[in-house]
């Protein structure tokens, strides 16, 4: 065993112990009152502390309302997976967490910092503190991989050239690519799979502490999709990063979520762990899940 | 208020709102040239994909014409028995007014509609997002590399437009209307002087002949990029925005041409 792997598992028995235990503090509550407040008072004493908090945010395109009064948070270490049919504005709310979008009302704090008013330059220096992989991946199609995933490094480091291999080739093998392979590839030579790895790759780049997906899993077969879900997980247990998921893929939805939202007609109309999901009564939740 | 006022409104709205937004583009890509990072790499590249690779159309484009206008003056000029000052018109023409229209024009098709393309396409695939989200401004990223090439490149690929029209003429009216070479560049320089100098050196026609294009690389790499970066509706919306660049930056260096010959005429006449 290596002295990464040595120091990779303790952490790894920690984080699910810990997981297992908010998990089961939930549950405890869950028989009493289901409360909105009582799960949220659960997450703040046991996940650490709020990393993203989406507040009550209403966000209009002229007169088309888009999201009504949604209101997320995300804790240390946690996978919020936003679930919901098409164009009820999932992406858009990633879009609030990167602050490409700007919210009619309400707030989005980022480390209990409002990043709603920033000035265009700080924003983007809040952005390098996120990883973001889009729905395709969204490389550079003028650069290599290497370029890609360097590009982040290059932007906002001061690391030497030979830094910057070393890093980039440790992000590529920890997304399992074969990186003397892929690393001079342009991404139009890459498959479906391997570009979401790379985009990964290049999200976690910067060291990034906040990941967000964009429907990570659309358009990829079934054991891909696995790995990629495996992915995420290892990213959540190994490095310990907060994440927010725009899935549709409600299998890898319930493996990797600590707590699903589900977003129905502009509101959130569930936020809960999937446990609490799978138990609900809720008609619209039955429908959602279907045969599950 | 009746619907055709109101969509008059609405038309009369989005108008006064596309200038603004134009505008503000075009400001922000030219402050950023004075701003850290400077990605001089994109600018090298951006100068060899604008001027270097736009070399072969701009010699054909300008051979052509200026053996097209000796040829033509020739018939003109023979009935007035002025066939000697074919050189003076092929000059006057060249330098003030086809080389800076006919290079915008060229450029304009080949480099205007490659950036809206190429821009349009990071947009549909979302990589403007992901340059936003990697900490980029994508307007000093991809903006300002290309209106800085424009705007260096279009003046010097202008001045070997006329250089090779001037040629072409002296083929033609050497060779097909028979007034010698040295009579054909002595009157190409009576044109050239006799427009009055600025800063005593410096020909008006050739401060005519070089504000143009200046401005026209300015329009081609502003509208291809404007078009590029409002693309909206997948591979389609990138078709419409490549279209409506070459349309929109043909018809305004057209038009620019006329006012800023006007404007020219009168400071430096």
């Amino acid at each position: 065993m290596s002295d990464d792997e040595k120091k990779v598992v303790p952490q790894r028995r920690e984080a699910e112990k810990r997981e297992a235990e908010v998990r089961g503090a939930i549950r405890e509550e869950l028989s009493g009152d289901a409360s909105d407040a009582l799960i949220a008072h659960a997450g703040k004493e046991d996940a650490g502390a709020p990393v993203i908090e989406v507040d009550r945010v209403h966000l209009a395109f002229d007169d088309n309302v888009i999201l009504d009064d949604v209101s997320l948070v995300a804790h240390q270490g946690e996978t919020i997976c936003v679930v919901g049919e098409s164009g009820t504005g999932k992406s858009t709310t990633l879009k609030l967490i990167l602050r490409l979008l700007v919210p009619d009302r309400g707030t989005v704090c980022i480390r209990g910092k409002d990043i709603t008013k920033l000035s265009f330059n700080d924003a983007l220096l809040v952005r390098q503190t996120m990883g973001m992989v889009f729905q395709g991946a969204a490389l550079f199609d003028s650069m290599t991989v290497f370029e890609n995933v360097a590009y982040p490094l290059r932007e906002h480091t001061k690391m030497s050239e030979d830094e910057i291999e070393e890093r980039v080739r440790q992000k590529l093998a920890f997304v399992d690519l074969d990186v003397d392979r892929v690393i001079d590839m342009s991404p139009a030579e890459l498959s479906g799979g391997m570009r979401k790895r790379v985009g990964i790759a290049r999200g976690m780049a910067n060291d990034a502490e906040i990941m967000l997906y964009d429907e990570p899993t659309s358009g990829l077969d079934p054991l891909t999709t696995a790995t990629i879900t495996r992915l995420i997980m290892k990213l959540q247990k190994e490095l310990k990063v907060t994440s927010v998921v725009v899935a549709h893929d409600i299998r890898s939805v319930f493996r990797m979520a600590t707590r699903v939202a589900l977003l129905h007609d502009r509101r959130i109309v569930f936020f809960g762990t999937p446990e609490e999901m799978t138990a609900s009564e809720d008609k619209y939740i039955r429908d959602f899940l279907g045969g599950l | 208020m009746p619907a055709f006022l109101d969509r008059l409104n609405a038309s009369a709205k989005s108008g006064v709102h596309t200038v603004q937004e134009y505008a503000t583009l075009a400001f922000k890509a030219l402050r950023f040239v004075f701003a850290r990072p400077f990605y001089a790499q994109d600018l090298v590249q951006q100068m060899d994909e604008i001027g270097v690779k736009s070399l072969g159309i701009v010699l054909l484009t300008g051979l052509f014409t200026g053996m097209v206008l000796a040829l033509q003056s020739s018939v003109q000029l023979a009935q007035f028995g002025a066939t000697m000052y074919i050189g003076r018109l092929v000059a006057g023409s060249m330098i003030r007014e086809l080389g800076p229209v006919l290079a915008g024009l060229m450029v304009a098709g080949r480099v205007g509609s490659g950036i809206a393309a190429q821009i349009g396409s990071m947009r549909v695939t979302e990589q403007i997002d992901a340059l936003n989200t990697l900490g980029t401004d994508p307007i000093k990223k991809l903006v300002t590399p290309r209106l800085l090439a424009a705007l260096i490149m279009l003046p010097v690929l202008t001045v070997i437009n006329d250089l090779v029209g001037i040629i072409g003429g002296n083929v033609i009216a050497t060779l097909s209307v028979g007034v010698p070479a040295g009579v054909y560049w002595r009157t190409v320089w009576e044109q050239i002087i006799s427009g009055g100098f600025t800063f005593r050196y410096l020909p008006n026609d050739f401060l005519q002949g070089l504000a143009k294009p200046f401005v026209f690389g300015g329009i081609i790499a502003l509208t291809g990029c404007y078009f590029g970066l409002n693309t909206t509706g997948g591979t389609e919306g990138v078709g419409q925005a490549t279209t409506r660049t070459v349309v929109t930056s043909s018809i305004l260096i057209l038009v620019v041409d006329y006012f800023l010959t006007q404007l020219m005429l009168s400071v430096l006449l």
